[in-house]
């Protein structure tokens, strides 16, 4: 369908800081409260009010910058964004333009063919929210929240080099791992605190030239970035393809008709009038302060990634999935840390039962029920024979019902593997007395039939006897 | 000898010895501003229950030997402070309706100390004249003479300052706004170094350039509530964290060997030649207490007009930007919509100056005029303020006029915003630079008082404040009183 076009999408992702108190005064950031109940005077935009900067978002937006490869910036500018609207109290928006605090990143994903790409991050720079106008059940009128009016953001600005919205949702992804290992965001996207405006353009494979690009506005999910854009460059190219033009336009995203719309063109758009903040003096960043800075940066996604195929000999796909969040990683070494049994073992049980019943219930590994302890303590079992694959499956049930240890459950379902030759021997002679018939077939040559005798003895032991043994045993005794 | 003819410091002497109390004292003022404030129009409101309360606090706290620095004392706030629970309106309809919830610093700092608020001054809307006449309030009258203005923007507070209403009262300067009246009523008005004064609580007009101040009648009141006012605020980023020096203690010091500079292009065509006559006899006295003179150069000064009527405006039309009728202060009512909304409430709540501002701000920060117009100016700002810093590597301060002429009519400039404009010919530099300035009364021209500037390098409020003292320890043109209101 898109053969002999190409498609340019750059992305502008906000994410909110995650400080107590808001960019430029001391209200709470707290998500959720009462309208109108976090937003002090400054907030409000009262007459005489000044803003002063929360120095943490100034650590929080060097942090990033180093984690993405960037310059931060020894001097950086805050300016005013001029417009007029309700939910902006001030009626300008404290931001950066000419001088952001970082600048020149960049980060690797997996683009469309396997191979890694390296998607540019043309700046970074620190900004307030807005607050929320609320149409919805408001006869007549709108209503004005106000509480999250000088929330901090991060606009996360990409080059335009992404060129699928496979490689778009794998650029966003990659940064949301980043901002929540940093521990400078929640990442929280149905709250708002994650989220992006794409901006796309086609162009006919070989043309220099970019197209006109189209900005959807206010993306919240991964799930709606692809389809966003996918919805976007299929309306370009058949606009294209039949002899149209695309406009310079914002659109917006309507995930229940899965489509994008107009919201208005460049010509409708705001003179911001940027200039210069003269309530805020210029943010100066030493290189000392960065160095402090870089000494309490956590261990990077990537860099965690490579250690654990290194250190652990774990799959390089475990490895990438165990990496995916702090936490989760986190929960990993700690079961690795606290047993004797391979790691590979733990990874499969945290990527594949654990992650099952996690997702079963949508909980976050940091509210898992088996805690990294006690799964370590059954795969302690399962390496020392104790217990079979299979009834670890049960006893992980048991602890996720939370009936405690695996140790405990064992003991007191009796689940404990026979290992005792004589008694599987005891269980063994008794199946073949019992089994005449089979007994000849076999001996006449039906080999398939030890399975038969297997199942057998496994039901007389409820599956606690040592399968090789029990195989073992059968084959020396039939075997006559 | 009248209560209201006394200065701050000799009103401190009186309550000290218990010549008289907070009490006496408040009540003969406010009876005094309900008397004859009718003919001036200084003030917006007069605040007489919070004052006695605040009075008899006062009175309490100093028989118990308590009490701050400027204990009973009575100011009187520019409304363009915000004072908790009090109508602050900035001379404007805007915010005619507004009572703010809260205090500025300066004021915070002074009722820290004791002060007791009578009321709260008139001033040209949101700090935009040079003449009162900008105020949804109506004009003040200059109390030199009815028919004419006692400058602007905080006229309001020369006014009442000037005619015994109270012996001192805060101001804001963006480009001449306390120095400009003082000289205009024949009182002291000291504009300090920017940061020097936190802004926080003084609604903004062009917050690169606003600074608050005093206007007294004696230097030595200045130095007293400046050291009160003056210090870091962490409210106000741009408040700077620098000690503040005991002026009161520094006014004594001769002024022998100080380097005085004067600027050429201050004495040219543009000043009333009987105000030049009694600035350079001013300047002689200063050089009779051992002062030398010595010529100084400012190539760009004459572009400090033109380049402050880009970045003030330019500020200005962003800060005002609040003032939507959303949440507070004026808002017309019936809109249809949004744009209705916005559009008449802030074509009614604003006059025409503050419009006018607006518009020329809005259009020097357009997409396409940014360069041209803002950026520029901003260069040449610098400038500006390179050649002041060249000047002062070989002088203290700086003397000329502060005004080119005495108070000149209601009515007469209000048509012509140039004109107007022009007022703030030799002030603005100060502002643009960042330096400290002050006014002191140096003589009269036609009845009319007539005020010698003073510019000092940042943070030599010490050096003005000394140097104006020392020159009213040899005149007496500050102890002269309006006519009508002795």
């Amino acid at each position: 369908m898109n053969a002999g076009w190409e498609v340019v999408i750059g992305l502008e992702i906000h994410t909110q800081l995650a400080t107590r108190s808001k960019i430029f005064s001391a209200a709470p950031t707290e998500y959720g409260a009462e309208p109108n109940t976090q937003a002090c005077l400054v907030d409000l935009g009262y007459p005489g009010v000044l803003p002063v900067l929360n120095a943490e978002v100034v650590r929080m937006a060097t942090m990033f910058g180093l984690a993405v490869n960037a310059t931060v910036a020894p001097r950086s500018v805050f300016a005013r964004k001029n417009y007029f609207y309700p939910d902006l109290p001030k009626g300008y928006q404290i931001s950066q333009y000419e001088l952001p605090i970082v600048e020149h990143g960049e980060l690797f994903i997996t683009d469309d063919e396997g191979n890694e790409k390296r998607i540019g991050i043309t700046r970074a720079h620190l900004e307030e929210d807005a607050g929320k106008s609320i149409h919805e059940g408001l006869d007549r009128y709108s209503g004005i929240d106000l509480n999250r009016a000088g929330t901090p953001l991060l606009e996360i600005v990409s080059e335009p080099e992404l060129s699928s919205a496979r490689e778009a949702v794998a650029y966003m992804r990659k940064i949301h791992t980043i901002v929540r290992y940093l521990g400078i965001s929640d990442g929280n996207m149905q709250e708002g605190s994650f989220r992006c405006d794409a901006n796309v353009s086609v162009r006919r494979r070989g043309e220099e030239k970019l197209g006109t690009r189209a900005e959807i506005k206010n993306l919240n999910s991964f799930r709606f970035v692809e389809k966003a854009i996918n919805f976007e460059i299929e309306r370009q190219i058949e606009l294209l393809e039949d002899g149209g033009t695309v406009v310079q336009e914002t659109r917006l995203y309507d995930s229940d008709k899965d489509e994008t719309r107009s919201m208005r063109s460049k010509e409708e758009a705001n003179d911001y009038r940027y200039f210069p903040d003269p309530d805020l003096l210029p943010v100066e960043i030493s290189a000392d302060y960065i160095d402090a800075v870089r000494r309490q940066l956590p261990e990077l996604p990537a860099a965690k990634e490579q250690r654990f195929v290194d250190q652990y000999g774990i799959k390089a796909d475990d490895a990438a999935i165990l990496t995916g969040s702090r936490s989760l990683a986190d929960y990993f070494e700690a079961v690795v840390a606290a047993t004797e049994a391979k790691a590979q073992l733990a990874a499969n049980w945290v990527v594949g039962d654990l992650s099952a019943a996690l997702n079963q219930e949508s909980l976050d590994i940091v509210d898992s029920k088996v805690s990294a302890e006690l799964l370590a303590g059954l795969l302690t079992r399962i390496e020392d024979n104790t217990i079979s694959g299979k009834i670890a499956k049960q006893v992980f049930e048991a602890m996720w019902a939370g009936e405690g240890s695996a140790d405990a459950i064992i003991e007191a379902r009796g689940l404990k593997q026979i290992t005792d030759s004589s008694a599987i021997e005891a269980v063994v002679d008794s199946v073949i007395a019992a089994h005449p018939e089979q007994v000849a077939e076999y001996r006449s040559g039906k080999d398939k039939l030890i399975g038969f005798f297997v199942g057998q003895v496994m039901k007389e032991t409820q599956g606690q006897a040592n399968p090789g043994q029990v195989n073992k045993i059968l084959k020396a005794k039939l075997g006559g | 000898m009248d209560l209201y003819n006394k200065t701050l410091t000799e009103l401190a002497a009186g309550l000290r010895d218990g010549d008289f109390s907070s009490v006496d004292l408040t009540q003969a003022l406010l009876a005094r501003i309900r008397e004859r404030d009718p003919e001036l129009n200084a003030f917006i409101t007069v605040t007489d229950e919070l004052a006695l309360a605040a009075a008899e606090r006062a009175d309490v706290a100093r028989s118990a030997g308590n009490g701050g620095p400027l204990n009973g004392l009575p100011v009187i706030h520019k409304d363009i402070f915000c004072t908790r629970g009090v109508k602050t309106s900035c001379g404007s309809k805007m915010l005619d309706n507004f009572v703010s919830p809260y205090d500025a610093t300066v004021v915070e700092r002074l009722a820290d100390a004791g002060a007791v608020v009578l009321g709260k001054t008139n001033m040209d809307e949101f700090a935009m004249g040079s003449s009162n006449e900008t105020s949804f309030y109506g004009p003040v009258r200059n109390p030199w003479n009815l028919d004419c203005t006692p400058g602007g923007s905080s006229g309001g507070s020369a006014a009442a300052v000037a005619a015994r209403f109270g012996p001192a009262a805060t101001g804001t300067d963006t480009g001449g706004s306390i120095r400009q009246p003082a000289a205009l009523t024949g009182t002291v008005g000291i504009k300090p170094t920017y940061g020097r004064v936190s802004r926080y609580g003084m609604i903004a007009f062009a917050s690169s350039l606003d600074q608050a101040g005093v206007i007294t009648r004696t230097a030595e009141d200045a130095a007293l509530l400046l050291g009160v006012m003056a210090g870091f605020d962490e409210r106000d980023s741009t408040s700077i964290d620098e000690p503040v020096p005991d002026y009161v203690a520094a006014l004594g010091e001769s002024i022998k060997g100080l380097r005085i500079g004067i600027v050429r292009q201050h004495f040219d065509a543009g000043l009333d030649a009987e105000c030049g006559r009694k600035v350079k006899e001013a300047i002689g006295v200063l050089q009779s207490l051992g002062a030398t003179t010595v010529e100084v150069d400012l190539p760009n000064i004459d572009l400090s007009v033109p380049t402050y009527y880009v970045v003030a405006p330019a500020e200005c039309s962003s800060n005002l930007s609040r003032f939507d009728g959303v949440r507070f202060g004026y808002r017309a009512e019936n809109a249809v919509d949004l744009l209705d909304h916005y559009c008449r409430s802030r074509g009614e709540g604003f006059g025409d100056e503050v419009k006018r501002r607006i518009m020329t701000g809005t259009y020097v920060l357009s997409a396409g005029y940014y360069d041209a117009y803002y950026l520029k100016a901003q260069q040449v700002r610098q400038l500006i303020a390179d050649d002041f810093r060249k000047a002062f590597a070989g002088v203290d301060v700086i003397a000329g006029p502060t005004a080119p002429t005495p108070a000149f009519r209601l009515g007469d400039k209000v048509d012509d915003p140039i004109t107007m404009y022009l007022n703030d010919i030799y002030t603005i530099g100060a502002n643009l630079a960042g330096l400290p300035g002050i006014s002191v009364p140096c003589g009269f021209v036609n009845d009319l008082p007539v005020g010698l500037h003073l510019v000092g390098t940042h943070f030599a409020e010490s050096t003005l404040l000394r140097c104006a003292h020392q020159y009213q320890q040899q005149t007496d043109w500050h102890t002269a009183c309006p006519e009508d209101f002795q």
